[in-house]
């Protein structure tokens, strides 16, 4: 699988993309995520099929956990740091490294300097320096180091785009997620409504405060379904898993899908690495 | 030394007083629509600034500077307000601060005072104090008038009645001020609020004010308002009192030109407030005769010495923040147990206290930023809210049950090893409660996730099983 690193001319592996890519190939070290690795395995062959698609090389370090996250959302800042120092060393070389979801990229982008310097260790400190300019979410990525909005995909249906919190407030994506849907052949996008309100996902938030987290996404679950979308997607399976399990209660026949599980569909091979649409479960 | 947020140390928890509040449909409608009401004026006057991110930042960094300089900037305010007439009295918490009113209102034979809207009053339970001995308080902002005329209490930092909407503040103006007939239209009811307090404003001798800012240099106070009654109030009565928190101070007069802009905007959606009073110590001849001011410290000073969370005490109470949560939303004032309610309210009532009380508030939040988003002064709430979360598990005061999950987690997290065990612990646990993919029932705390959502199932072959497998079939 794996080839010479180099410039290269990318036309047969994209399939029936109307263009022509000249750019450097790039071995992209994936970091799955815990969750995304348990829960939602499909988004990352979906990242593999894409990015592979584009003529990169993707890696798996096989030694990642997790980012620390959970535990230093909800105060457990003591064990979130040595799974900081754990991912500093298990990506210390990687040349770039791709991250779908956006709440991951936010604890690495916001709170790992925070806890190097407050550590008081200077090579800490400089470790995570390094590390964050390497640090991509999966859009971005694609539309800012690889330059890609059309990846070439085919996906027939009417979608619509949640943009989860930390991508809008903490990474600032901005329109990237939309841009990429709307050069989706065959996908109808479909605006969303009251769209920068927050599911109620908010990690353990969604168990603390049930009732609270449960109507704030009965109002994100109305304004999907005013959309008139068959999917929602967004760069974010955590908002997702909340919004599916509660589409999927109400019983409305919307599904959701990471957004690499969309791109990486094309006339060729629908649903090829994704879920959601072809009929599984997706809660 | 007592401190005293309001009724904050006795109130139920978070999710508690939500579940109970969000039963109230009226009061859940009245919430969102006031609430978009004003994010959505917000929005457009703060759109037209093209400087904005910069006062923010500017406003970030005075307060930054005054609380790293808090003691200097005191001593320097209460020599300028003493040298311009004033007198200065200093009150560690809300027993101190209520009494020190409370003196200076019998020296002057007073059985009555109005006041202006403030916060900290209601922060100290000064009413009820003054209720006690035997002195009739008197709020003069209309939504304040509501509040204390209906028994309630304030829901929103500006706008404390928020949670009424016109018709049952129709009703109880007609029931309380004794009225046979009032029109509905928004005006007539003003109107009736209007008759009500005039006379009150001629009468009554004492007024007790807040206060937005106070500037070090000249010893001045300023107070903004909407309706002219805190014009009135610190005008015309004889003697005036206002209580202010330490944090309130600001070094120079300039620096209002920054708040000034800053604040309005935030808070009500209007470009300037219609009233911005500032004065200074006694003019003879003109206004109060007699000017007390009321320092308090009620908790702020063991804010100020934690360097991570200090910039709560950077809030200068505009609610944008309020306005902008989507939890606040759900719920309204009320559920956070205190007269500081939204996300400035679950860092800043909690901290006050010691972080003894209100300890589920900094729960109360999906930390989703639009309050750091829209803050006028850049506290950065989320991080303070996961900063006090971080507290309470230092303290021991975290659910056992949290602790012990949190450990088990730590422990998968470790090693991929240990987290491909507990991934093949968890499809096996799963069993009993999967059906076709989806989980729609689970017993314990994750229970509160399946009341409301399904929940995914653990396919049988994780991400990295898939990678390790494809990597066989297709070696390199």
């Amino acid at each position: 699988m794996d080839q010479p690193l180099g410039p290269r001319i990318n036309a047969e592996t994209i399939g029936p993309a109307p263009y022509i890519a000249i750019h450097w190939r790039l071995r992209i070290s994936l970091f799955i995520t815990c969750y995304n690795d348990t829960l939602f395995p499909k988004t990352g062959q979906a990242v593999v099929t894409v990015l592979e698609r584009l003529g990169h090389t993707v890696e798996f370090r096989a030694a990642q956990t997790c980012c620390g996250q959970m535990h230093y959302n909800s105060g457990y800042q003591a064990d979130a740091f040595p799974l900081m120092e754990k991912f500093l060393d298990d990506f210390q070389d990687a040349e770039v490294i791709c991250i779908p979801s956006s709440s991951c990229v936010a604890m690495i982008r916001e709170h790992y300097p925070v806890m190097a310097a407050r550590s008081g260790r200077p090579e800490l400190v400089h470790q995570v320096n390094t590390l964050l300019p390497r640090v991509f979410e999966f859009s971005e990525l694609l539309v800012d180091k690889l330059g890609v909005e059309d990846t070439g995909a085919y996906f027939p249906h009417m979608v619509t785009l949640h943009p989860s919190c930390h991508s809008l407030r903490s990474l600032r994506v901005g329109d990237k997620p939309e841009r990429l849907l709307r050069n989706v052949r065959g996908l109808t996008y479909a605006a969303l409504g009251d769209s920068d309100q927050c599911c109620g996902f908010g990690g353990t938030f969604s168990v603390k405060n049930v009732d609270v987290s449960s109507a704030m996404v009965a109002e994100k679950a109305r304004c999907i379904l005013n959309s008139g979308a068959e999917v929602c997607a967004a760069i974010d399976n955590s908002c997702l898993m909340q919004i599916g399990g509660a589409l999927s209660r109400m019983k409305t026949g919307v599904r959701t899908m990471h957004i690499a599980e969309i791109l990486a569909a094309t006339e060729g091979a629908p649903g090829a690495g994704a879920n959601g649409i072809d009929g599984s479960v997706r809660a | 030394m007592s401190v005293r947020v309001g009724e904050a140390a006795n109130a139920p928890t978070f999710a508690v007083a939500a579940k109970h509040l969000m039963g109230n449909e009226q009061l859940r409608r009245n919430v969102r629509n006031a609430t978009e009401v004003i994010r959505n004026k917000r929005a457009s006057v703060v759109g037209e600034m093209p400087d904005w991110q910069q006062l923010r930042d500017t406003a970030h960094a005075i307060k930054d500077h005054t609380l790293r300089h808090l003691g200097d900037y005191l001593i320097q305010f209460e020599e300028n307000c003493t040298r311009a007439g004033g007198k200065v009295h200093w009150a560690r918490d809300a027993d101190e601060a209520n009494a020190i009113t409370i003196d200076i209102i019998r020296s002057h034979d007073a059985r009555e005072v109005i006041k202006v809207k403030t916060m900290t009053t209601d922060e100290i339970g000064m009413n009820r104090a003054l209720e006690g001995a035997g002195i009739t308080p008197y709020e003069t902002d209309l939504a304040d008038l509501i509040v204390q005329l209906g028994h309630d209490k304030p829901s929103h930092i500006v706008v404390p009645a928020l949670h009424r909407n016109k018709m049952e503040i129709r009703e109880l103006f007609m029931r309380t001020m004794g009225l046979a007939e009032l029109g509905m239209r928004p005006e007539d009811i003003a109107e009736a609020a209007r008759v009500y307090l005039r006379e009150k404003f001629l009468r009554v001798p004492v007024a007790i004010s807040g206060a937005n800012f106070a500037v070090a240099e000249t010893g001045s106070v300023c107070v903004v308002e909407s309706e002219g009654n805190g014009r009135m109030c610190v005008s015309l009565p004889r003697v005036l009192i206002s209580l202010i928190g330490i944090e309130k101070l600001i070094p120079k007069f300039e620096d209002l030109e920054v708040f000034l802009q800053l604040l309005p905007r935030s808070a009500t959606g209007e470009r300037m407030n219609p009233y911005n009073s500032i004065w200074t110590g006694v003019t003879p001849g003109d206004g109060p005769q007699e000017f007390h001011v009321i320092l308090l410290d009620n908790g702020r000073t063991k804010v100020l010495a934690d360097s991570i969370a200090r910039e709560t005490l950077d809030c200068i109470r505009c609610g944008a923040c309020l306005n902008a949560c989507p939890v606040y939303r759900q719920t309204g004032g009320h559920a956070y147990g205190s007269i500081y309610a939204g996300p400035i309210g679950a860092i800043l009532t909690p901290q006050l206290q010691s972080m003894e009380h209100s300890q589920t508030l900094p729960y109360a939040s999906s930390l989703c930023g639009a309050c750091y988003e829209v803050c006028p002064v850049k506290i950065n709430i989320p991080e303070i809210l996961i900063h006090l979360r971080n507290k309470i598990v230092d303290n021991g005061d975290a659910p056992v049950g949290e602790g012990i999950g949190m450990s088990l987690a730590a422990w998968a997290m470790s090693d991929a090893a240990n987290l491909s065990t507990a991934r093949a612990m968890g499809r096996i646990a799963q069993l009993p409660f999967k059906n076709n993919g989806a989980i729609h029932h689970l017993p314990g705390i994750m229970g509160g996730w399946t009341s409301t959502r399904d929940m995914p199932s653990i396919p049988a072959e994780s991400f990295r099983q898939w990678w390790a497998k494809r990597k066989r079939e297709r070696p390199a």
